[in-house]
């Protein structure tokens, strides 16, 4: 056996470091482990099992969860090809065939020399650069007509990709200055939010937060000062702040742009959160894919430690507050909040039933206020810029400005941010306009629903959206024209929910395979009235009893797609499915 | 302490009940019947098979009924038509995907819901190889209908020994021990307790099993024990 092999000597240091915080830190034991031998060995796994205290089944659970676990060997580097709904539509299917032909290996198997694993992943937070890639740690476009040789043996890392405010609010000096540097944030007006914050009562801060009508950006648009208010009133210590970072919603990708252009201003917002709520401890939960905003996170987080802005005594106010990062290791559904919490708990990400909400008992059974990225980023402008200010732009309903994700078929992909309220036509004439013709755009991610060529007059505001059974979710605005498949982008995007469903509640662990069958049959051609009826039924039967987000949300697009343009289907009209 | 009670009304009967009850125990209490899988009393409700959700009128979507509490002045419909085509198509999508040929309540479900999971015909099914790695029972997967009870008598719900746990994710997802070593080489006592709450006939007690293939009672013994002393040089198989 391979595994007898290995030398378990370096495993020693690990442990040492991660025993004592028990069952809590098994996930970063785990990618420790796997970080200094390659994969999770039978004997590795016993011994983590033994110091962490945890039950070795409830491991193999663990390693059995997440997909960037492997308990084999696992070639040196592992060559994560993006089949998203968003790659899709760019080939990115077609680059895996040809790859995996290139080194006459299926998906998910190691070159004879050992050298690379070849994956088919779900999305990559790297729509703007689709069709994309991670070779290694390396996130990569690939290029037009370049051969594997050239972009997996020698992969060029993509930039932090195009940026554009209107204006430049929440992406302040993002992709300008050196992002974890302390003293250029400073120089931008950094950390005048937090010493502001430290100058009033908590409860000042909550009533700005509040003022402000800032709506949380992950997707389901809770007010972030409603929620501070609860975790603040709640029972129970230790509170926790949680960041989450787990951005996996197809299409979206601008939580990575700002973790790696303006690391600091997260960093903030989390302190500023902290000092409302009455929290010393915040976790940022990144998800595993994005490696590269881990390590610039860690590196701004270090330099705000040293510069006083974390740790002990922030700013000699007498306030405490440390982060510690937590990588994800594959999984779409630990962007759901008590999965996520799960997930830092050292469990397979299994949501939680609701209530109790995670304002009374969220992480570790703790008072726990939990918010987005770009929501965190806002509530730092709120502070340093008052809320008035952020009530300047938006519409009543909904306030201040949004970062978008524009990919597919625009002249420039990249991230905007762009007041609430304006129309979808034109954020997309910002991104210079669309490339062919519109067939039509993917609002909010593989959870949102589709928009057609008639629709661009649509106001992108929560409410506007909502009136029009949209969703805003994550900003996400996917542009897809007549040239594209939409029956292979629809397979996809079922593809995306059966292989991202936890399987823990029964409609969403077999609503999302069968939801996929039917797509199957739907790019062979063979779908017939009765599996549409059954399309709807599945769909009808996740949305109204699946446990979390993930299945509520698993059939929307399709069956908007559907409702939009019924042709797609191959069948002559739509119809209503009742029984 | 002294009880607070909630009025509300299911399927047009009004009724009180104190602070804290579940709209399934709620309903029990008016002789209605909802339907569960998952759903045990002797072990935390998770409400996964989400078979027993009810209509509450003005709630954003149906609520299982396992988990829900009841809150004052609720109008609970334990079989609209919502309700009726969320089961229905839950349970066709189960039978097409499990073998429920020993679970008569199943069976007595899938007639009363009028289910047709011919529809998803073709559709991917669970299959697994039957496992048999010990004297005591054998592990039928493809019976398995994943209402977890007894990964959770294993463990804080009763025995304390964690000798299971799941590999696998979303469809794919198998009750599982570590690495899929055989039994005797976990952690399992072999109290019998998960055998006890399995609802189905995924895991069955091997002197059951040996009858049911025709052996002789008073010969059963002689079966279990070769396998126990087997065990100890056919570690790995199953």
């Amino acid at each position: 056996m391979v595994s007898q092999q290995l030398d378990l000597g370096e495993l020693k240091s690990i442990l040492e470091k991660y025993a004592p915080g028990g069952r809590n830190q098994l996930l970063p034991a785990l990618w420790a482990a796997q970080n200094c031998y390659g994969y999770l060995s039978e004997p590795v796994v016993v011994a983590i099992g033994k110091a962490l205290k945890v039950p070795l089944a409830d491991i193999y659970g663990v390693i059995e969860f997440y997909t960037m676990f492997y308990k084999e060997p696992v070639g040196e580097t592992i060559v994560r090809i993006c089949v998203s709904p968003i790659c899709t539509q760019r080939g990115s299917r077609e680059i895996l065939n040809s790859v995996c032909e290139h080194f006459d290996i299926q998906p998910g198997e190691t070159t004879t020399d050992g050298k690379y694993m070849v994956e088919a992943v779900e999305c990559l937070g790297l729509c703007d650069f689709a069709p994309s890639a991670l070779v290694g740690e390396v996130p990569v476009s690939i290029s037009a007509g370049a051969t594997p040789q050239s972009w997996i043996q020698s992969p060029d890392p993509a930039p932090l990709g195009h940026l554009e405010g209107d204006p430049c609010w929440l992406l302040g000096s993002c992709g300008e200055v050196d992002p974890a540097e302390v003293k250029d944030y400073e120089g931008c007006g950094g950390f005048m939010g937090l010493k502001r914050t430290l100058q009033n009562p908590p409860e000042f801060v909550i009533e700005e937060i509040t003022e402000s009508g800032l709506l949380g950006r992950g997707g389901a648009a809770f007010p972030t000062g409603m929620k501070w208010k609860f975790a603040s009133q709640a029972e129970g210590q230790p509170k926790y702040i949680v960041c989450n970072a787990d951005e996996s919603e197809p299409g979206t990708f601008k939580d990575r742009v700002l973790m790696e252009g303006y690391p600091l201003s997260i960093i903030e917002g989390m302190a500023i959160a902290a000092y409302a709520v009455g929290s010393h401890y915040g976790y940022l939960y990144i998800r595993g894919e994005y490696m590269r905003a881990q390590s610039i996170m860690q590196k701004a987080l270090a330099n705000a430690r040293a510069t006083g802005y974390l740790g002990k005594n922030i700013l000699d106010t007498g306030f405490d507050f440390d982060i510690d990062v937590r990588s994800g290791a594959g999984a779409y559904v630990c962007g759901e909040e008590t999965a996520l919490f799960e997930s830092i708990e050292g469990k397979r990400g299994f949501p939680r039933l609701k209530p109790p909400y995670p304002t009374d008992q969220g992480l570790f059974g703790k008072p726990t206020d939990i918010n987005n990225v770009e929501t965190l980023c806002a509530a730092t402008w709120i502070m340093a810029n008052g809320a008035a200010a952020f009530r300047s732009l938006g519409t009543e309903g909904s306030a201040g400005t949004k970062v978008y994700c524009l990919s597919g078929d625009i002249a420039k992909p990249g991230v905007y941010e762009l007041p609430l309220g304006i129309t979808l036509g034109e954020i997309i004439q910002k991104a210079g306009g669309v490339l062919g013709e519109l067939r039509g755009v993917l609002i909010g991610g593989a959870a949102g629903t589709f928009a057609g060529p008639d629709d661009l007059d649509l106001v992108m505001s929560f409410e506007g959206l909502a009136e029009n059974k949209y969703f805003l979710g994550s900003g996400v605005v996917n542009v897809i024209n007549t040239d594209r498949d939409m029956k292979q982008i629809l397979y996809s995007l079922a593809h995306f929910f059966a292989h991202e469903s936890c399987g823990k509640c029964f409609p969403c662990q077999l609503g999302t395979q069968r939801q996929l069958e039917i797509m199957e049959k739907s790019v062979q051609g063979q779908l017939t009235n009765a599996d549409l009826v059954a399309l709807e039924d599945v769909g009808f039967a996740m949305a109204e009893t699946s446990i979390c987000g993930v299945g509520q949300m698993a059939s929307t697009a399709i069956l908007s797609a559907w409702e939009k343009c019924p042709d797609v289907f191959g069948l002559e009209e739509s119809f209503n499915g009742q029984k | 302490m002294s009880e607070e009670y909630v009025q509300l009304t299911i399927d047009g009967t009004p009724i009180s009940v104190p602070t804290g009850t579940t709209l399934l125990d709620a309903a029990k209490d008016v002789d209605v019947d909802v339907p569960v899988i998952c759903y045990f009393a002797h072990t935390t409700a998770n409400g996964l098979c989400r078979l027993c959700v009810v209509e509450v009128e003005g709630a954003r979507m149906l609520q299982a009924a396992c988990v829900t509490t009841v809150q004052e002045d609720s109008v609970v419909h334990t079989r609209s038509p919502k309700v009726e085509r969320a089961r229905r198509t839950i349970l066709e999508m189960l039978v097409s995907t499990v073998d429920i040929s020993e679970s008569p309540e199943l069976q007595e479900l899938v007639v009363d819901y009028e289910c047709y999971p011919e529809r998803f015909e073709g559709g991917k099914k669970r299959q697994p190889a039957i496992i048999d790695d010990n004297p005591v029972y054998l592990r039928d997967y493809s019976q398995c209908v994943m209402c977890w009870r007894c990964v959770q008598v294993c463990a804080d719900d009763a025995q304390f020994s964690y000798a299971l746990n799941f590999s696998g994710r979303g469809f794919d997802t198998q009750i599982a021990t570590f690495f899929d070593k055989p039994l005797p080489e976990t952690t399992c006592v072999f109290c019998g307790n998960c055998i006890g709450v399995c609802p189905t006939g995924a895991l069955k007690a091997k002197r059951e099993h040996l009858i049911e293939q025709g052996v002789a009672p008073e010969k059963v013994m002689e079966f279990t024990r070769l396998k126990g002393k087997k065990k100890k040089s056919h570690n790995s198989a199953g």
